[in-house]
Order: structure tokens, then sequence, then C-alpha cells
């Protein structure tokens, strides 16, 4: 009898609030599909770099989904307690009838474990299909061998989705329990009515609270979008309390006075059903402060998440055509450093250049066609500290975490110019007392480009030279998919010849060189030689690091993929957690307001009308959580483009396209069935 | 005099042809311009159905229905909605004022439903306002209001609009004596200071006292009519009414 009524009351909510049920087979589909990819790396045949890479990503989206699962956790239980609280009066009746608490208990974990099995079930069944289409894509990304490939579920997926949403389900059933057994008949009956009285908020205070948030935000906006500096870990902390209490502030106040702002426009709060709609989303953003503030933050996650992913996407795969001009780069220290802890091999090996290296370890000068190699000098004298001279002082306070200490590197004019040639990047001219630097990682350029600007001298043992340009140059010697290059100084030949030995010590050895053969598959096959060199052999050699471009190509292509495939599922749980819990929301009001729709169907007002005061409200209610986090957004993605500058110079702008274009379909996906669902529901008889 | 409303043997059906209901069935009758009219009858005798066909809630099977000498049953879409917001007025027996809005938009939204300038619906909300003694409570919620005041504003916003004809359906029906006193007085001002028309159905015969004329109206037939004398007093014409229903029989009876 109990288990019928759950059935017969769960098909009722189901038609109301599809939209929530819809969302939780999706989070559950979704949540499968990306756990399911440990399953299907095993199928495609990867290569070995590619196999690594996607290891790496499911080891992140396995971190991710602790988040993720927490986000529809939240959304479960939020929605849940929302949903029961709707239907006090009903259990109200059940008691009156004789019910105990018991059988009103009785009934929830009916429809709780009804709806748990049947989103788990429905969103597994969406996920398996779903997953095969991933694994073609994943596949593709990653230039698989598909000739392996079945179709397959995961079973570890499967066991991982079903008890994430099943610890979730058993909290919602302890939470009902819970809310239960401290409800009261009286307060069971009198439910609607207390509903129907809004508090009335004091406009005077509304806006001083208004403006004291719009006073945290800038400040918060400030400190992120033009001081990101300084933003430490703590600070960081600090300043996202301050703009989420600062969003809660917002909503609270406005819901106080954006009505008596808009009720001295006369002309258009009487137009139409003008003042209807504005008193109705008035009221619904007086009962849903929180939520709102939630799903703004939510929005805001989502909108920052996507456009930092894409961009970084796109300016990954952009800079590395031009990040790669060789084939084949390598860098190895000389002399390794006496405190060290090296083994007697090791400290042998230090001594040999890179081609002798190479050599030793299988890979022989005949497979490159041509190469460059050139000596890195230092002076211990000269760190990043003493080149930029008086600046330093200020410098050292303000930005903690750079060594000022470390060395600089050295190489003299001309060999510099043979490794540019090979690598078709500019050749520079330096007179017998000039210096230059080049620099490409942002950071730090714009801090040497200060000391350049003021033609600060640097000394090398005899010789004092003074800067040529006054800003950095461009140019590196490692090749890489990023800008890291933090700085070389170029000094005449004339200076190391004098010096070498004496003030400068040879630091490193470099070579930059293509292979021979012309095709992909000729290059890939010396590439092999390499690859094939094993590992006993190469922990041998220390302060040795070699850069492919295949490997760096592979490398870059896989982490923009990982990239784009973590984003997109952390933004896509977000915006459905977000938006979901706002239809639901307002549903429930267009429940409430059902009596207030018909009244204005008495008084007059045509189909037309109403439908248009409906769209009006709802529109005004999802749009207004989304404009606030595009604010917020605007100036937290300053600060992430701050933040990865390291991997991209590229703006944030590249993922505004697309992120829009994801927002526009999901978001407004999610407002349109809100919309129609309340026609529905305010239609209804 | 000027005539308001003409109903012309009208007939509605309900049901499929093998299992028909016959709600109404040639009724005709006219109420002039500045009239109260009641019209009374047990549940289920169509006064209600009537009501409904004349509101162009409901269409009518058969007859016409002219308001102004326009014909609604003819009337589709626009002009329907149109003629509803502009030529009637209504006064429900829970009032249906709007819970989130004060007295003064609650009144307003008639006027601008019917596309008013925010400068004209100001001017008139405030004159009937005046009229009905409401200016005190035009910034109050409905839940900040005693009943009187509720029907009071209820009342203003039914005839804001200068509408035609004004209905009401059972008015009193969920009210207590004295609050059901208090709306029928009201509605006697609304008739004679500032003439409206009103049709208004009941089963009571103390809310039908207040009327100036009564129809009668037995298993969707019009039984007989009603009409109070130029000097008579409510007293005797409620002793007349209670004469009439007698007659009737029925459930009706049970009122008294």
């Amino acid at each position: 009898m109990l288990f019928k009524l759950s059935i017969k009351n769960m098909k009722k909510s189901m038609k109301d609030y599809a939209i929530y049920f819809l969302t939780l087979i999706l989070g559950v589909a979704i949540f499968y599909v990306f756990n399911a990819l440990e399953g299907q790396k095993a199928m495609l045949g990867l290569s070995k770099s590619g196999y690594q890479m996607v290891d790496l990503m499911v080891d992140l989206i396995g971190m991710v989904s602790v988040l993720v699962a927490f986000i529809l956790g939240f959304l479960i239980v939020y929605a849940n307690n929302f949903l029961i609280k709707r239907r006090k009066k009903e259990f109200g009746v059940y008691m009156m009838l004789g019910m105990g608490k018991g059988g009103i208990s009785g009934i929830l974990f009916g429809e709780t474990i009804l709806i748990g099995l049947l989103s788990l079930s429905a969103g597994l069944l969406l996920g398996v299909f779903a997953s095969q289409f991933m694994s073609i894509l994943v596949a593709k990304l990653f230039e698989a061998d598909m000739t392996a490939y079945t179709f397959s579920v995961s079973a570890t997926a499967v066991q991982k989705t079903v008890i994430n949403f099943g610890i979730m389900y058993v909290i919602v059933l302890i939470f009902n329990a819970f809310s239960i057994s401290r409800y009261k008949l009286i307060d069971l009956f009198q439910a609607r009515q207390r509903g129907e009285k809004q508090t009335m908020k004091n406009t005077g205070f509304a806006v001083v609270v208004f403006l004291a948030a719009a006073v945290i935000l800038s400040y918060a906006y400030y400190q992120v979008a033009y001081r990101p500096e300084t933003v430490t870990q703590d600070r960081a902390m600090v300043l996202i309390a301050m703009g989420c209490v600062g969003t809660f502030m917002v909503f609270w106040s406005l819901s106080g006075f954006l009505l008596k702002l808009l009720q001295r426009f006369k002309r258009v709060y009487h137009r139409n059903l003008n003042a209807f709609v504005l008193r109705q989303l008035s009221s619904n953003i007086n009962t849903a402060v929180f939520s709102m503030t939630v799903i703004c933050l939510l929005l805001f996650a989502t909108i920052c998440a996507f456009c930092s992913g894409m961009s970084m996407n796109t300016s990954l795969r952009m800079t590395l055509q031009e990040a790669t001009p060789a084939d084949i780069c390598a860098e190895k220290t000389m002399d390794l450093p006496a405190e060290g802890d090296f083994t007697e091999v090791q400290r042998e090996n230090g001594q040999k250049t890179v081609l002798e290296s190479l050599a030793d370890m299988g890979f022989s000068a005949e497979n490159l066609s041509e190469y460059v190699e050139i000596a890195i000098y230092a002076d211990k004298e000269l760190t990043f500290g003493t080149t930029l001279g008086a600046y330093e002082e200020e410098l050292r306070a303000q930005y903690s975490f750079v060594n000022m200490n470390a060395v600089e590197a050295i190489i003299g004019i001309s060999a510099y110019n043979s490794l540019a040639m090979l690598y078709g990047n500019p050749t520079y001219e330096l007179a017998e007392d000039e210096y230059l630097i080049l620099c490409d990682f942002d950071g730090i350029e714009n801090l040497r480009n200060v000391a350049l600007s003021q033609g600060e001298e640097i000394t090398i043992g005899a010789f004092t030279l003074k800067p040529r340009y006054t800003e950095c140059k461009e140019g590196y010697l490692t090749m890489s998919a990023s800008h890291i290059n933090t700085g070389i100084v170029l000094v005449p030949d004339a200076v190391i010849e004098a010096e070498r030995g004496s003030a400068l010590t040879l630091e490193a050895n470099f070579l930059a060189g293509n292979y021979v053969g012309t095709t992909k598959e000729e290059k890939q096959a010396v590439e092999n030689i390499l690859l094939e060199i094993p590992n006993e052999k190469a922990r041998e050699y220390r302060g040795f690091d070699v850069q492919t471009k295949i490997s760096i190509y592979e490398a870059a292509t896989g982490l923009a993929t990982i990239i784009t495939f973590v984003v997109l599922y952390l933004g896509i749980i977000f915006l459905i957690s977000g938006a979901a819990l706002l239809a639901l929301k307002a549903l429930s009001e267009s429940t409430d307001s059902k009596g207030r729709y018909e009244i204005l169907q008495k008084v007059g007002a045509d189909e037309k009308m109403i439908h248009r005061a409906l769209l009006e409200q709802l529109g005004m209610f999802f749009l207004l959580p989304l404009f606030v986090a595009m604010i917020h957004s605007v100036f937290g993605m300053q600060f992430i483009q701050f933040a990865l500058s390291l991997f991209n110079r590229g703006d944030m702008l590249a993922g505004v396209g697309i992120t829009a274009l994801i927002l526009f379909v999901i978001y407004g996906g999610y407002f349109l069935a809100t919309y129609y669902g309340s026609r529905r529901i305010i239609e209804e008889k | 005099m000027h005539t308001v409303l003409q109903v012309d043997n009208v007939e509605k059906y309900y049901g499929s042809k093998g299992n028909l209901t016959k709600a109404l069935e040639e009724v005709s009758f006219q109420v002039d311009k500045g009239e109260f009219v009641g019209i009374m009858g047990a549940s289920g005798s169509g006064k209600t159905t009537l009501l409904n066909c004349i509101s162009t809630i409901d269409r009518v099977t058969g007859g016409h229905i002219f308001v102004n000498g326009r014909d609604i049953t003819e009337l589709k879409g626009n002009a329907l909605n149109r003629f509803r917001r502009e030529e009637l007025g209504f006064i429900f027996q829970d009032f249906n004022l709007l819970d989130t809005m004060t007295a003064y938009e609650n009144i307003a939204l008639a006027l601008s439903i019917q596309g008013k300038g925010s400068k004209e619906i100001d001017k008139r909300v405030k004159a009937i306002a005046g009229q009905l003694g409401i200016v005190d409570v035009l910034q109050k919620y409905p839940y900040q209001m005693s009943g009187g005041q509720k029907q009071r504003v209820a009342s203003a916003r039914a005839v804001v609009t200068d509408p035609m004809l004004v209905l009401a359906d059972e008015p009193t029906g969920a009210l207590d004596s004295r609050a059901a006193r208090l709306l029928l007085e009201n509605f006697t001002y609304l008739n004679d200071q500032l003439s409206a028309t009103i049709l208004m159905v009941t089963h009571d015969a103390f809310t039908a006292s207040y009327a100036s004329r009564i129809i009668f109206i037995k298993d969707g037939r019009i039984f007989t009519e009603l009409r109070r004398g130029e000097e008579e007093n409510r007293r005797s014409f409620f002793n007349k009414i209670i004469d009439v229903v007698s007659l009737l029989g029925g459930e009706l009876n049970d009122v008294v």
C-alpha cells in the first residue's frame, strides 16, 4: 500500500520536475563516461607516450571526480530537501488520517529507492552508450589504432558510479528520516499559509548592503585583476570568501530594492503585466537568495573553466608550430656539482658533450643531417639579481618567489647566431662593449625590461658591458611548447675568448639538429633509436635533457586534449547542477503561483499576455545570476591568465566563443524546458 | 431604457448524443443599464452555466447573447479577449486579489492589461478609491487588510475599467453573514452611486434580496421573475423571494 503511494507520488513529481530527474540521469551518465576511460585505454592501441597521456588523464579525472561527486551530492540532497518541504501539507493529511511518522518515512524511503534505482540504471545505460563514442573520440585524439576495439562496459566505472551515487542516496535517506521526525502536525497544516507572507526588507538597509557588496566585490576584483602577483594561497582563499559573501549580499539586497527602484518608472511599471512580472520576480529572488548565490558561483566556475581550458588548448596548439623548428635539441650540464650524491660512472660521463653522450648510448651523429653545438658559460658573480642593478632591492621585497641568486647563462654571440640560423630565428649583432638578453617568459621579461631600459651595465671579469637594446629580445635554446625562457645573456665573442677559464666557467653543452630523412616515417625511425635506449643506460647520465619535436608534439597535443576533457567534464557538471537547481526553484514557484495566473486570466489578461509575462519573469530569473557570474568572470579570468602565463601567452578570448556556445545551448536549454514546464503547470486545471 | 444585456433563446447541452444533458433551454431575458439583477436557482439548475456563457468562459449550443448590441456568441480569439477585458467586470467569491501586489497595483492591473497609460491609470485608481473609501489602504497588501477592505478593493478592480456589465458568481458563498452584508451594501453602492449594471448569481435568498430584480431558474428554464417595487423595502422583498422559493420546492428550501 505504502509502496503504491510512493509510485503514484513519484509519477506526479516526475511530471512536474522532469528536468531535475533528467539532470540526475545526465549526471550519472557523465560520471560513468569519464570514469570508464580507464577501462577503455587498454583496448586502444596507443603509442607509449599516448598511453602515458591517457594514464595522466585518467588520474586527473579520478581526482576531479571527487569534486564532481561532491557537487552532484549537494544537488541531490538540496533538491530532495526542497521537494520534501513542499510536501508538508500532503504529509499532514497522511498523519491526520492516522499514518505514523514511520509510515511517512516508509513512503519517502520507497520513493528515494525508486528514484535512485531509476536514475542510476537509466544513467548507466545512457553512459555505456555514450562512452563508446567517447572512446572513438579519445582514440582519434591520441591517434590510437582502433582495430582491436569492441563494445565494452567498464566494470570498475559501473562500480564507482553505483557506490558514489549509492552513498548520496543513503545520505538523502538519513536526511529525510531526520526531517520527518521533527515535523509537528500543526506545522504541516499551516505550512502553506505561512509561506505566503513575505518578509519585507527595509529599502534603505538593502541599499546600504548593496553598496557594501559593491565595495567588497570591487576590492576583490581589483586585487585579482590588477595586482595578481600579491595574491598568495591564503589571500586567495580570503578573496574567494569575499566573492561568495559579496555575491550573496548582492542577491539579498537586490530583492529588497530592485522593485522599489523600478516602481519609480511608472510608465514602464504599469505597462501590460509588468507590475505583476516584477512582483513575481522579486518574490522569486526573495525566497531564493541562497540558491541564486550558489548558481551564480557555479556559473562563474563554469565560465572560467571553459574559457581558460579552451584558450589553453588553442594557444598550445598554435605555439607548437613555431616552437619546434628542429627535430632534436639537448642540453647537458658539464661538471656535476662536487657536493651531489653521484656514482663514479655518472661523474665520468659528466665530462662528455651531448654528442659524445648520445653516441655512447647508441645514437650516433650519422643520424643527424645537420647540427649545431654551443657552449654555455656562467659567471658566478653574474646572477639574475645583479643584472637588475639597483632595481633588485625593490623587487626582492615584492617578488619573494623569484630566485634572485640564480646564475645567468652566458653565450657568445656567434655561437648563438649559428643556432638561430638552424632554428630560423632572428640573429643579432653586438659591438665590443654591448650585451643583450633573450627572454620570452612574460613575468620575468617585464622585470628585466625595467633594468634594460635604465641601461643597467654588467661586469664579466675585466669587461663592462652596456645593454644594446632597452628590452629583452625574442629567442631561446631549448624548444618548448610554451614560452619558458627566463633569460640568456649574449655577449661579444671576445669576452668569451678572454675570460674562459677565469671569470667564466663552462656550465653546459647544448646541441640542436635535424634527423636524416624527409618523410614522417623516416624521422620516426630515427626517433625510435632514441626511444629504445634502455633506462639503466640513461641513468648513467645526469643533468641531461633531450627534447625532440615528436615528443613535444605528443606531449602538447596530449596535454591540450587532457585539459579539454577535464574542463568539459567539470564545466558541464557545474552547469547542469546549477541550471537544474534554478529550474527546480522556478518550477515550484510556478506551482505556487498557479492561482495568481488564474486571477490574471479572470481579470482579462489573454493567453498571449500571460505567456509573455511568464517568459519575461523566468528570463530575468535565469539571466540575473548569469549576468553577475559574467561580471565575476571578467575579473576572475584576468587572474587565471596571470596564473597560467607559464603555459600560455595567448589571451583568454580564444575560448570565449566556444564557452558562449556551450552556455547558450545547455543553460538556454534548461531555461526553455523550465518555461514550457511552467506553462504546463499554470495551464493545468 | 438602454439595454445592456440581451439573452436570446439560449440553449446549452452537455455530453454526447446518447447521453445528453440539457443545462439551459430557451432562456431569454434582458438587463437594462443601471439594473441590479439576481439570478436564483438550486445547485444544478443551470445558473452558473448561464453566467459562464455570458462571460464567454463557456460557449452556447444555440441562441444568441447580445452585450451592448453586439452578438458575443460570434466573437473569436482576440476579439473575445478584448470583449472580456473591456466590457465585463468580475467579482469573485474569494476576492481573488493578487497577494504579491498592493491594493493600488491590484486595481491598476485591470487598467494596464487594457493598455492604459500610467497617468490615466493613476487618475482612475485614485478616483475609484475615493468613491469606495479605500484611499488609506491603497499601499497595503491583501494580507494587511480586513475582509471588508479586500471586498472593496476587489469591487474597485471590477468597476475601475467602466465595464458595461459587472458579473458576480455566488459572491457571498464563502462569507459569514456580517461580511456578506458588507459586500452586498457595497454592491448597492456601486449600483446606485456609480450606476454600474450588475448581474449576480446566487442560491441565497438573503443575498438575492439586495437585487432590484430576480430571475428564477429551474432545471435550465426560466421559472419566474420577481421585481422589487419602487418604494418597497428589502424585508418585504425578501419575504416575496421566500414565497417563490417555497413554490420552487426542492433544495432551495434548505436555505430559508
